[in-house]
């Protein structure tokens, strides 16, 4: 055989198996890349979870109502004293948040407290109007729809968790009027932002599902 | 026991108090102004309502620790208050009370709702007051005298 077509052979030869590896490489990645999009999405998912058993918590949810009024204790039950919602979620003229809500907990007297204690938006409810709470899917999608949640994206929900001042009030309620103290979230502060941190590295992925 | 320095209807008041002890006994014990009433202890009758800077407090409620540099005001000022005035004088005129336990409370907080909404309507007046309890059921002359109030304060 000719010299020069041994050469433009070999030429040919390495140049299709180049072209082989690029291809198979390529879809070897591209499988990689998607299974790794499945193993993301569901720890994001398992981690919304966790995230969503601190949301329905009833130091969290009591005050995420879909309703005129806020709720108290573990029952969730209707506050007391006809106090209600208001134009900005802080009661009305006379009978406002402030009028028994401090600045901290105030243990003497049982009277839980913290920065600014509002209800959150109507938005933000996590019950619908009979107090059942919403299921996850629900309340993932509205935490996650900025038209709602303050215009939050994953960076600035997972900020809202580490330093809301109400959001760290979770983890310290102080005492009821009899002494006892408010029961805590299922995970801790550190334990619910880890989850909120793998669920927006994720992604913030939803569950499907209504 | 703990020093505290207040300033109660516009005078420096110090008083010498366990800092739990709430606003309410401070007021009654301490400064012997027994004009805000004890009715429930819990925050749930209104009958101690007193304005923290104003904005209308349980103060049976409020740890003195908890107070801070914030001005008290009290029934006792209401008589120099223009729109205290104004509803102290609509109550008599409707002769609101009966037993009268309640209605200092009654009037500290009709006053914080007159100053923030001059014109309330029927559903701002009882959501406003839906925290203060009268077992005499004075509600309805409540009602009137906060709307004839609310006329003469135009």
């Amino acid at each position: 055989m000719p010299r020069h077509r041994v050469v433009s052979l070999l030429i040919s030869t390495l140049f299709f198996a180049f072209g082989a590896w690029v291809i198979v490489s390529g879809a070897l990645g591209q499988t990689r890349d998607g299974r790794r999009s499945a193993a993301d999405r569901a720890e994001g998912l398992a981690a919304w979870e966790q995230v969503y058993s601190v949301l329905t918590h009833p130091r969290c949810i009591n005050c995420h109502t879909a309703t005129n009024y806020p709720q108290q204790g573990d029952d969730r039950q209707r506050h007391f004293a006809n106090v209600i919602r208001g134009p900005e979620g802080k009661g009305v003229p006379g009978l406002n948040c402030a009028s028994c809500h401090q600045e901290s907990n105030a243990d003497s007297t049982g009277v839980p407290g913290g920065h600014n204690w509002h209800l959150a938006p109507l938005s933000m409810k996590w019950q619908d109007v009979n107090d059942n709470p919403l299921s996850s899917a629900a309340v993932c999608r509205a935490v996650t729809d900025r038209s709602k949640n303050g215009n939050l994206d994953g960076p600035g929900l997972l900020k809202h968790h580490e330093e809301e001042a109400l959001v760290l009030w979770a983890w310290n309620p102080g005492r009821r009027p009899d002494g006892t103290m408010r029961t805590l979230p299922p995970l801790s502060h550190a334990e619910f932002v880890a989850a909120t941190r793998r669920w927006v590295d994720a992604g913030t992925p939803c569950p499907p599902g209504r | 026991m703990a020093k505290y320095q207040l300033n109660i209807n516009g005078q420096r008041k110090e008083v010498s108090v366990d800092p739990s002890t709430p606003l309410l006994w401070v007021l009654r014990e301490d400064l012997k102004m027994t004009g805000t009433k004890y009715g429930c202890g819990v925050s749930a009758c209104g009958a101690c309502t007193v304005h923290v800077a104003g904005v209308a407090t349980r103060s049976c409620m409020l740890p003195i620790s908890l107070l801070g540099d914030r001005p008290v005001v009290t029934i006792e000022a209401m008589k120099d208050d223009p729109v205290g005035r104004v509803v102290q004088d609509a109550w008599v005129e409707q002769d609101v009370v009966q037993c009268g336990y309640c209605q200092s409370g009654q009037i500290m907080t009709a006053v914080a709702l007159l100053k923030h909404t001059p014109r309330p309507t029927d559903t701002n007046i009882d959501e406003s007051m839906g925290g203060n309890i009268c077992r005499c059921a004075t509600y309805v002359r409540i009602r009137e005298a906060i709307k004839v109030a609310s006329q003469k304060l135009k």
